[in-house]
């Protein structure tokens, strides 16, 4: 057996069995926006799923699979989806905002807007 | 809507995610402290942990392994896990003869408040698909040998039903307590793609 882990108090890890629960801090972030905007009452969680569903499946039965199996990527795109659907947003302004992100200057290219910890 | 289209396309899904966190915020539909607590939440306090001590207890307590077999989210909600897709938990029970393991085919339905979030094999299409089609294969693949007398059930997870084994509890751990048991416990055991082993 390993050293004894503290599985009660406030530092117990999660046990993932070694893995990261997110490999990159914008996974969790779509995972959270996802998360929060149902718990808020945007959207019911089945209809999220549903376009997880059909992301998925547009991926598996792509002839030519130009992009690797991302799932995250796949879960910001039916984020995307549901929020067109709903009128939330529009894709041309997500994309004209991302592109407004990307001309920041170097060295500003970090989000600083949040004291969550980047621990990856 | 193409399948090319969305995140992915020319920018980092980095800057993606960020303009539509920025976006939502500024429309008042998102809060990016209340984000920062479910990030928080999934990243150190909702885990395999949970679905150890539910194990653990089952296989000390047969009045709640019992009510576990009967109705998995009504007895995971007695330890005081519940919460986002802890809704319709079935608990299926591995023995010497009869295996299950668990997947979900369409998408990475799971069972959060137990497990947490899936480990990134499971989101995967190679197993998502080959564990249907050959699971004896698959689990080997893993590391789990089973003797073709055992008869294996694959459990498809979705929205209604999400699926939690329980494990066999390994022989020669029979004098020990609860609080013993659970760190045996693994989330592999749960899903179905590994046995506890004795320590």
């Amino acid at each position: 057996m390993s050293a004894p882990l503290d599985i009660e108090g406030p530092t117990a890890p999660p046990r993932s069995n070694g893995e990261l629960v997110f490999a990159e801090p914008w996974q969790s972030r779509a995972f959270g926006m996802a998360v929060g905007l149902h718990e808020a009452g945007a959207f019911t969680w089945p209809r999220f799923q549903a376009a997880l569903i059909a992301r998925i499946a547009a991926w598996e039965s792509a002839s030519a699979r130009e992009e690797p199996y991302h799932y995250y990527l796949l879960w910001l795109g039916a984020l995307e989806d549901v929020l067109i659907d709903l009128r939330v947003v529009s894709t041309d302004e997500v994309t004209a905002r991302t592109e407004a992100l990307a001309q920041r200057p170097a060295g500003h290219d970090h989000r600083h807007d949040h004291d969550h910890p980047h621990s990856h | 809507m193409t399948t090319t289209s969305g995140p992915g396309e020319r920018l980092p899904a980095a800057l993606r995610t960020e303009a539509l966190e920025q976006l939502l915020t500024e429309r008042g539909l998102i809060d990016p402290k209340a984000m920062d607590e479910i990030i928080t939440t999934y990243e150190t306090n909702v885990g395999p942990l949970n679905g150890a001590r539910v194990v653990a207890r089952a296989w000390t307590d047969p009045q709640y392994r019992r009510r576990l077999l009967e109705d998995g989210t009504a007895a995971v909600k007695e330890l005081g896990f519940s919460g986002p897709q802890g809704e319709h938990i079935v608990v299926v029970e591995n023995t010497a003869t009869t295996h299950n393991v668990v997947v979900c085919t369409l998408c990475s339905c799971y069972p959060w408040p137990v497990l947490g979030l899936p480990p990134s094999w499971y989101k995967d299409p190679a197993y998502r698909a080959r564990i249907v089609r050959e699971p004896r294969a698959v689990l080997s693949e893993m590391g789990l040998e089973l003797s073709d007398d055992v008869r294996i059930t694959v459990r498809d997870s979705t929205s209604e039903v999400r699926w939690l084994v329980l494990p066999e509890r390994p022989a020669g751990t029979g004098r020990l307590s609860e609080e013993e048991l659970v760190p045996l416990v693994t989330r592999d055991a749960m899903v179905g793609v590994a046995k506890v082993k004795a320590p």
